[in-house]
């Protein structure tokens, strides 16, 4: 059923990192927001007793995953989009690969490149933010794949609807970059105004969040159970969608 | 040609999109290891015709068969035993040629080797390791033949084969054609290109606003319908034009710069003529025939050039 998957996938893997300004515009530019945050940071609050160092310590952090995970999503928007619009996912479909194989590729792909990403921003962030033995990076970095997962099933609809390849990567940034503003890193949930409280509740940027944070501060995956369950539930919902919506050519 | 077993077998096939009618009511046989060419304008109907065979859209009504099987239930099976090349169809700008070879030799199951002796075949083994965007038009087409060939199939489908392409890739690309059915395979193609159809088709079927209007060998379709044939020749001899007017076959002749136009619907009008000037001793300067093409028919049957 998913034969070529392995094939396909490093092909992809290939052709993406020979592409330099895309490679370095989805891996790098994530490092750079972070180093450059944590430097801003720790300029302003160099002692840990300052109150807002917390904000530092954990959103940051979270921060720089949720950027790393959703610039994952826009660039599967735009790979797919220029695909579509170059007829090769239509060449590719007319091969016994399946075409759930085709998008099971671009979802590895996106989600190896989330990963390689987050270890490079640990590294690069280590002079600013000693890691300790209390965070736990594995579970963080697992979160932020199941967070990226889920959101690169919203991408799968976004990129059905866009037209074409030159509108994928501004329309996906119009549809993603305002969930970041509701999905409580900045403001609390709890303290929206009504209508924006029940928008932010069905947006998976939310759930991300509040995972991210809570394996970030060292939370059981006990404690986050109903977040993992909504983010599932946004990629089992938005896999229907898109897969009735979702447009080869 | 002796009627070999029918490989596609297409009838009453029909295909909407929302309210436009692209297909209607067309039914045609393609016959084991012939090169049959569906031709017409661009929206004639080919693509959507061609793509409904291939599995990769369903008709509205109608049935089609491919190797017996249903091409859109029985795809999978059906996919093993056909090479099939898009029209405008491309691959990963920064995929290497090698790549595309071993993966799709991999997806059909066949041996990495396999791909790499029909790159050397076509004529693109020193272009293995060159990404797919560096390639010209004629090796792209090139790399598509390789891979609609790559599972030695029983039919293969070429949609548009040349179009874009310069005259001399052009060439280059009928004779990888005939090499296809040289190796014993059927091929199915598409063009709105008459000169291609005329000098690579066994039989085409015109289309045309999604109708067959004719089928068969195009030198059957140009008997039928363009039978008029002409001899232009350069003389200085008077008498020509009157000796030439006196042959039987001949309808009409006419003189133009200096050109004598001998013109007549028989198929012996060049014979005769050749014969006039021999037995007559008319000095020639120059002689050349025009004999109609699938051109001419298309004009002739549809009433307009295929160009418009």
């Amino acid at each position: 059923m998913l034969r070529g998957l392995f094939q396909l996938t490093w092909i992809e893997i290939k052709v993406f990192f020979r592409e330099p300004l895309g490679a370095l515009g989805t891996v790098l530019m994530p490092v750079l927001v972070f180093v450059l945050l944590g430097r801003f940071g720790t300029n302003i609050a160099p002692n840990s007793d300052f109150t807002s160092s917390n904000v530092f310590r954990v959103d940051v952090p979270v921060f720089a995953a949720i950027l790393i995970s959703l610039n994952a999503v826009l660039s599967l928007v735009a790979i797919i989009a220029i695909y579509r619009e170059g007829g090769i996912l239509k060449r590719l479909r007319a091969t016994p690969l399946r075409a759930t194989t085709i998008l099971t590729a671009h979802v590895l792909v996106k989600l190896l490149l989330t990963a390689a990403t987050l270890t490079l921003t640990i590294f690069a962030g280590k002079r600013y933010y000693p890691v300790g033995a209390d965070v736990p990076l594995v579970s963080f970095g697992l979160a932020l794949i199941i967070s990226t997962w889920s959101i690169l099933s919203v991408g799968f609809i976004i990129a059905s609807i866009v037209p074409t390849a030159r509108f994928a990567q501004p329309v996906g940034a119009i549809i993603l970059y305002p969930m970041v503003a509701l999905s409580g890193l900045f403001v609390p949930v709890e303290a929206m105004p009504p209508t924006l409280h029940s928008i932010a509740k069905i947006l998976p940027l939310t759930y991300a969040v509040s995972l991210l944070r809570g394996m970030w501060r060292g939370d059981a995956w006990g404690a986050h159970f109903s977040d993992i369950g909504a983010l599932v539930l946004v990629f089992v919902i938005c896999t229907a969608v898109a897969s009735r919506i979702f447009r080869w050519e | 040609m002796p009627k070999a077993r029918p490989v596609v077998q297409v009838s009453n096939f029909r295909k909407t999109y929302k309210k436009f009618v692209a297909v209607d009511d067309v039914s045609f046989d393609v016959y084991d290891g012939e090169i049959f060419g569906l031709i017409g304008p661009n929206g004639a109907g080919k693509t959507t015709t061609m793509e409904c065979v291939e599995g990769l859209r369903i008709p509205d009504d109608g049935r089609i068969s491919v190797l017996g099987l249903d091409p859109f239930r029985d795809i999978h099976m059906l996919q093993q035993r056909i090479g099939v090349q898009l029209q405008e169809a491309q691959l990963q700008k920064r995929i290497k040629v090698k790549e595309a070879v071993h993966l799709w030799a991999k997806l059909y199951g066949r041996k990495p080797s396999d791909g790499e002796k029909l790159l050397e075949q076509l004529g693109l083994a020193d272009k293995r390791n060159a990404w797919f965007m560096t390639l010209s038009g004629g090796q792209k087409q090139r790399l598509f033949i390789v891979l609609a060939l790559i599972n030695d199939p029983e039919v293969v489908f070429l949609d548009e084969l040349t179009t874009g392409l310069d005259p001399q890739s052009r060439r280059a690309i009928w004779e990888l054609v005939r090499g296809i059915r040289e190796r014993g395979k059927t091929v199915f193609l598409t063009t709105h290109l008459m000169e291609e159809a005329e000098k690579l088709c066994d039989r085409v079927a015109i289309i045309e606003h999604g109708r067959i209007i004719d089928m068969d060998a195009p030198e059957a379709l140009i008997r039928r319908y363009c039978p008029e044939r002409a001899v232009v020749l350069t003389t200085d001899d008077p008498t020509a034009e009157t000796r030439f007017s006196s042959i039987p076959s001949v309808d009409e002749v006419t003189l133009k710069d200096g050109k004598l136009t001998i013109r007549g619907s028989e198929e012996s009008l060049v014979t005769q003529v050749i014969q006039c000037i021999s037995e007559s001793r008319i000095h020639v300067t120059d002689f050349r025939t025009v004999l109609p093409t699938l051109e001419d028919v298309f004009l002739k049957v549809t009433g307009h050039s295929i160009r418009d």
